[in-house]
């Protein structure tokens, strides 16, 4: 283990390429790469490591990125990309193909406004555009939690219960692009934290089986509901891969949600990646001072930790959305299914929505702050909040 | 070239026995050339399919038509899935082809871009399309592969535009293995199937694939229809090594192309240009004599 500062896309090629090769005394590692800002690093990071038995493809598109990525993880090998925005729109269906085969990929997506009009900065809404498809994700707030939660995506994604892909998620730039102290892993670690990988269901070259034809509408129906069963096993085994994380890696990966003074908290944020870092350093100012707010990170959004969420907000009254996204004509995403985790458990409590951030604008403390107190003011819920426009109705400048 | 290779599947059939496709069905004749080539080169494969009559052949789950390990891949993706599957393949030391089957949808319209990258990586895969000129799949619509003057669901009043010349685009990328095939000519056929196998790198075979259905012609006219093809200089019959090396198998023998119009209900005799296509022809097979004179020059 060494400490090294680094950037985020820097940790996320360095979790990819390191578990690729930890994969080396079984079926190897091979992927599909195609750059998009501002997640080009990540990919170039992969294509010059050194892979003991591995195969880098530098493709056409990221439609065949994930193709290659596809054909490999049917194979066999540990299976990786990473992509952003655009990219990930037009590399959707393969994406889609990827869950329903039930194959433990992991990709990296650095979160970047979707075009046009064309926008490199942060916004979530090219990674939660693909949330109804069977992958997990994770949204992290800096290089660490990128690095540790990618390793850890492999060892879940892979596991006999779950065999689902997975996506760890970043902010572009603030975390891509800047440096900071990262605890780098050695191999011999990762090797131990990812054995090799044993898919139950890969294509053997001398068994005559056809993967991807037709099926009926109920067997079609049972391999949906069997997706059911292994996202709804994902928090317990979640559990099992962070307890061993900690044991080989000595530190902790985070949990599905993470809280920070919610135990007597009567306002809660629910704030995501950079966005949580920046509340939270207000919260904690602000409890100092003796207010009674908290803050939950969302780590995990997909399964969504219903029940972590519902457990941390037992003491709130108020309870404050920040979505960097937003789903046309619907309001932000992490806000629609934070609505769907209290309906009939909590309808007495307040949940507002407040769109920040959206095309890369910042999230300072004075935005947050200005959150609190509209938040503090509520008798009711209304319409999702646009931060930082005049709309010329409810509108918070 | 894998001597050891097992055939997959206990019955050795490629596409087995029971499946559904229609009477004088090019694919289905392709499919089972395809089986042979490999049964008599010793060599194994394992198929990867887009979207097309040819994932269809496979049936519903859990039963399979094919005798071979099968993966459906996205309609464009085909070369991708199999660029990744080949690659571990290699990585393991393991045997057998990986052969993406086609359709022309599949081959000269979505999936060109990814089928020209797999090409210029020079990808250890054979691809093979069985070009029939039409969405069969969707019921018939026109594809860059259908001729001027076909009818099809989407060009009601004939297509205007002529078909897309996907061996020059394949011979273009300089791979070491791209032939036509007609199965009218089944021993020129199995040669090149053979030559395929024995190739490394990316190879492209181009069959002239009759389809009863969309086509609108009776099937027991299939094979007929694809030697008149040949004879007449509809769809020449060659093969090309490294993009440059062309070889002329099967010389038209001066055939008129009006009988291959006649027999087919999606060409309305009375709008086809048969001397504009005879010339066409003409013209097309001085290039690709020229061409093949540079061989020997």
């Amino acid at each position: 283990m060494s400490v090294q500062v680094i950037t985020g896309n820097h940790a996320a090629g360095y979790a990819l390429s390191t578990a690729g090769e930890a994969n080396r005394t079984g079926r190897g590692t091979a992927c599909g790469i195609y750059p998009i800002t501002p997640q080009t690093e990540i990919v170039e990071y992969v294509a010059r490591f050194p892979f003991s038995k591995g195969r880098v493809v530098p493709v056409e598109s990221e439609h065949s990125a994930m193709g290659v990525t596809i054909g490999a993880a049917v194979a066999g090998a540990r299976a990786f990309t990473a992509s952003s925005s655009n990219g990930l729109a037009y590399m959707t269906e393969n994406i889609m193909v990827a869950g329903y085969y039930r194959l433990p990929i992991v990709m990296v997506g650095v979160n970047r406004t979707m075009g046009p009009p064309w926008n490199i900065w942060a916004d979530q809404g090219d990674t939660l555009m693909l949330r109804d498809f069977p992958w997990l994700q994770f949204y992290c707030e800096d290089g660490q939690e990128v690095l540790d939660t990618t390793l850890l995506a492999f060892r879940l994604a892979e596991d006999h219960r779950i065999l689902l892909p997975a996506m760890t998620c970043m902010d572009a730039f603030i975390v891509s692009h800047t440096q900071t102290e990262t605890a780098m892993p050695e191999q011999a670690e990762v090797d131990r934290y990812l054995p090799e990988l044993d898919l139950p269901h890969r294509l053997r070259y001398d068994e005559a089986r056809t993967i991807g034809g037709l099926a009926w509408p109920h067997e079609g129906l049972s391999m949906r509901l069997e997706i059911d069963e292994a996202m709804k096993r994902v928090p317990d085994v979640f559990q099992e891969c962070r307890q061993s994380f900690k044991e080989v890696f000595g530190r902790d990966p985070g949990d599905v949600i993470q809280t920070f003074g919610t135990e007597d908290a009567e306002q809660i944020l629910i704030a995501t990646g950079t966005m949580a870092t920046t509340a939270r350093e207000v919260v904690r100012k602000r409890r100092a001072a003796g207010e009674k707010i908290g803050l939950v990170k969302m780590k995990m959004f997909r399964p969504f930790p219903e029940a972590a969420l519902r457990d941390a907000c037992q003491s709130a009254r108020r309870v404050a959305v920040l979505d960097r996204n937003y789903a046309a004509g619907a309001g932000g995403i992490f806000w629609q299914d934070t609505r769907a985790t209290f309906q009939g458990h909590r309808d007495d409590l307040l949940i507002q929505n407040y769109l920040t951030g959206l095309c890369g604008e910042d999230v300072t403390p004075a935005v947050i702050d200005t959150i609190l107190a509209d938040l503090a003011d509520r008798d009711d819920a209304g319409e999702p909040v646009w931060m930082g426009i005049d709309t010329g109705k409810e509108t918070l400048q | 070239m894998n001597a050891t290779a097992p055939h997959a599947g206990e019955d050795k059939c490629l596409l087995r026995p029971g499946n559904t496709n229609c009477g004088g069905c090019g694919m289905s004749v392709g499919l089972t050339m395809l089986g042979r080539a490999l049964e008599k080169a010793d060599d194994s494969c394992s198929m990867v399919i887009p979207a097309c009559c040819g994932i269809v052949t496979a049936g519903a789950y859990p039963t399979t038509s094919y005798g071979v390990p099968t993966l459906a891949a996205t309609f464009a993706s085909s070369p991708a899935f199999a660029s990744g599957y080949a690659s571990v393949r290699d990585l393991n030391d393991e045997p057998g082809q990986v052969v993406c089957w086609a359709g022309d949808g599949g081959t000269y319209d979505i999936g060109l871009a990814t089928l020209s990258a797999a090409a210029e990586r020079n990808e250890n895969i054979i691809y093979i399309c069985y070009d029939n000129e039409i969405y069969g799949n969707t019921g018939g619509q026109r594809s860059s592969a259908t001729p001027a003057g076909a009818r099809t669901s989407t060009t009601p009043f004939g297509k205007t535009e002529n078909k897309k010349d996907i061996m020059s685009i394949m011979a273009a990328h300089r791979i070491p293995y791209a032939a036509t095939l007609s199965m009218a000519h089944p021993e020129d056929f199995a040669r090149k199937m053979a030559t395929a196998l024995a190739t490394e790198g990316t190879r492209f075979l181009l069959i002239d694939s009759p389809c009863p259905t969309g086509w609108k012609s009776e099937p027991e006219d299939s094979i007929e229809l694809v030697r008149i093809a040949v004879k007449s200089g509809l769809f020449p019959v060659f093969e090309v090594f490294d993009g440059v090396r062309y070889r002329i198998n099967i010389e038209p023998d001066g055939s008129d192309p009006a009988e291959y119009f006649n027999r087919q209900r999606r060409f309305d005799d009375d709008e086809i240009d048969l001397d504009g296509i005879r010339h066409f022809c003409a013209k097309r097979m001085k290039r690709l004599e020229a061409l093949a004179n540079l061989n020997s020059a």
